[in-house]
């Protein structure tokens, strides 16, 4: 098992007929996600590579029976889209796109309230690199060669970061379930917690890895709920530990502004909560494998 | 992207929020000129930078005289202004603010910020104002008043009326009151901010509430709607090399230290910066290409973080995912043969098509210094430092 998404997971394409959205989605039925088709208004009725395109959500769900989404869509007009999505049906929604406003966001996090949290749609993003169950299916914009199959959980505000991560795993032979993106933007869909909670009862995933950075709530409060409720071994890390306060790092949402958003500050509570903290981000590779092989010992002698 | 506080205060004003009766100067002419038209025999001239603080380190001048206010303006304009929030270096001073200084009874605050714990706008109201929020949220947090903005229906007359009623108005303030805060989240929403901040509200000795200063932050992602505060932006607050970064879309913040970064991805350029800092250097920047780095981008980068005196080191760190090493590799050689590169380079490649990328490295005959993990990439930064140094 993995989260999210595998081979099976019927997915559509928003805004397939652009350049991002052709290049990703060759990219994505080449790694063997089961892309089922796409969505752009205006020309519905066409192929692109080999699959129908549609002029809304709704009639691509309808034909297609498709669960999950993904957003090439310009900044200016994806917060409309991720509502369109949510509205057909879609359960898992992720957007790519870099630079939707904040109070688009806030409208669709509203927006999203509708449903109720038992069928809410889950949305991944926006402005991260995607989801990915290696081996098994890509919802995102990563370099799928660079993810080795196992049993360890990554969630990462950033993608490239992310992608140190897998290949420090990868270069120690350490496989991983699936590896979410949660995006770098102030507003996001999903969070950390909700990423942890799925890994927390996926019997495939043994252990979790957490990318955060400075910046927002969403570390504390994850490292507070691993405290209380999560029997598998979290690995954390904060980026950041030389911004300087006030001053936002690439991603809108990486900004040191209130008490608690600093890296430093937010390691802490990870430790203070149980995480095992890595200490610089070349040992997301080490700290894990200590983690692992310490829980094996613990299983063995069990 | 800040503002001014004149432009924040006209703004404010176009939605109905009362302000003092002001004009913009960029010359003690102008300034005295400003100050006939406005009229009366009371001015406040205020140094126009992006950073609060301005009346303790000298920014703000009240004037009884003509002469008092070119002399004022005299002072402050072409002078860089240190403030307890803009560091040693302080800001420029190009444009002065004449405002109509109006005698006042109370000091109020009145905040409005983009929460991202509730993914709401927050309003916050003080009866403590003139002072930072922080301050009295540690100080007094009982003289804090804020409510949560429901998106779907925006603010509501009633959340205003108890905002305030907490701030001790009397009936006949509290209509001015209720108006000011409803209007100021009409500006707030509808112009696409981050945070205003109107510290301090005052209450005039005759009953008006009125915004004696006004701060304003807008988010970047919307600016491609809301022309008229784009239009706004000035260049001269920024660091020179980020107004310079702006200018070819790359996403820089100059530091302190001597180690330059050129990275892809925020969150790798954030962590390549902690592992400089934990192979015992300093990071001169922060730089994120992007993730299309192309040739002419990496070029440009290189340009920019050579720009500043204090590298004596460079670090490069791509790890390639759309993009390829190899394409990536031929961008550092290009760049290397049209930049003067005076300091020690170190180039670390990562992920698709890296053996190529390296290869094309080895065989440019340039002197790079080339890493494989990210760890070794700062090591080598950092030791290259040293032995320039």
């Amino acid at each position: 098992m993995s989260i999210l998404i595998d081979e099976k997971t019927p997915i559509i394409v928003q805004g397939m007929t652009g350049d991002k959205g052709k290049f990703h989605t060759k990219e994505m039925m080449d790694y063997g996600s089961n892309i089922v088709g796409g969505v752009t208004p205006g020309k519905g009725g066409t192929t692109h590579a080999g699959l129908p395109v549609f002029n809304t959500v709704k009639e691509a769900v309808k034909q297609t029976g498709a669960q999950a989404s993904i957003t090439f869509v310009a900044p200016a007009f994806c917060a409309d889209a991720i509502m369109e999505a949510a509205d057909a049906g879609v359960a898992l929604i992720c957007s790519i796109t870099d630079g939707i406003p904040a109070q688009d966001m806030m409208r669709v996090k509203r927006y999203m309230m509708r449903y109720p949290k038992a069928n809410r749609p889950m949305l991944v993003g926006p402005n991260c690199a995607g989801i990915i169950s290696p081996g098994k299916s890509m919802l995102g914009i990563m370099p799928g060669h660079i993810y080795l199959q196992g049993s360890v959980g990554v969630i990462s505000r950033s993608g490239t970061l992310g992608y140190e991560a897998a290949s420090q795993l990868k270069a120690l032979g350490i496989g991983i379930s699936t590896s979410v993106g949660i995006g770098g933007d102030p507003i996001n869909g999903s969070s950390f917690l909700d990423h942890l909670q799925l890994f927390e009862d996926d019997p495939e995933t043994e252990a979790v890895l957490m990318i955060g950075e400075i910046g927002g709530p969403q570390e504390a409060e994850a490292s507070a709920w691993i405290k209380e409720n999560m029997s598998k071994p979290v690995v954390g890390f904060v980026a950041g530990l030389t911004a300087p306060k006030g001053r936002r790092m690439g991603h809108a949402g990486a900004i040191i502004s209130a008490a608690g958003d600093s890296a430093a500050e937010k390691a802490e509570i990870m430790r203070s909560c149980g995480l095992a903290v890595a200490p610089n981000p070349s040992e997301f590779g080490t700290t894990m494998a200590a983690v692992l092989s310490a829980r094996g010992e613990r299983r063995a002698s069990a | 992207m800040d503002v001014h506080e004149y432009q924040a205060k006209e703004l404010l004003g176009t939605f109905g929020v009362p302000v003092p009766k002001g004009a913009v100067a960029f010359s003690p002419d102008q300034a005295v000129y400003a100050a006939t038209e406005l009229g009366g025999w009371n001015w406040a001239v205020k140094a126009q930078i992006h950073a609060g603080a301005r009346g303790k380190a000298g920014g703000i001048k009240l004037c009884k005289t003509y002469h008092e206010v070119r002399e004022a303006a005299q002072n402050l304009l072409g002078k860089r202004l240190v403030t307890i929030q803009t560091g040693p270096e302080g800001k420029p001073v190009q444009r002065v603010y004449i405002e109509v200084a109006e005698p006042f009874d109370r000091e109020l605050y009145l905040g409005y910020v983009l929460d991202r714990k509730t993914e709401r706008i927050r309003v916050i109201v003080s009866q403590r104002g003139g002072m930072e929020i922080e301050e009295i949220a540690k100080k007094e947090p009982e003289m804090i008043l804020q409510v949560i903005v429901e998106p779907a229906v925006g603010l509501q007359a009633f959340q205003a009326r108890e905002l305030a009623f907490n701030l001790g108005l009397s009936i006949k303030q509290v209509q001015g009151a209720v108006s000011t805060i409803m209007n100021a989240y009409r500006a707030f929403r509808d112009c696409d901010a981050t945070m205003l901040e109107i510290n301090p509200l005052v209450v005039t000795k005759d009953d008006r509430v009125l915004a004696l200063d006004a701060k304003m932050s807008f988010d970047d992602n919307a600016l491609f709607r809301r022309h008229h505060v784009a239009d706004m932006h000035d260049p001269s607050q920024q660091d020179p090399r980020e107004a310079q970064a702006a200018e070819h879309n790359l996403n820089y913040i100059g530091l302190d230290g001597e180690i330059g970064c050129i990275v892809n991805g925020a969150g790798l350029a954030m962590a390549t910066m902690d592992m400089i800092k934990h192979a015992g250097g300093n990071p001169a920047n922060f730089l994120d290409v992007g993730g299309g780095a192309s040739p002419e981008r990496i070029a440009t980068a290189l340009k920019l973080v050579l720009s500043d005196a204090k590298v004596r080191a460079v670090l490069v760190n791509i790890f390639a995912g759309i993009n390829r090493c190899d394409w990536v590799a031929k961008g550092v050689v290009q760049a290397c043969q049209t930049v003067d590169v005076k300091v020690p380079l170190v180039v670390r490649l990562a992920g698709t098509n890296v053996d190529e990328g390296r290869k094309i490295l080895a065989e440019s005959g340039l002197k790079l210094i080339t890493a494989e993990t990210l760890a070794e990439a700062a090591d080598k930064a950092v030791a290259a430092w040293k032995s320039a140094a």
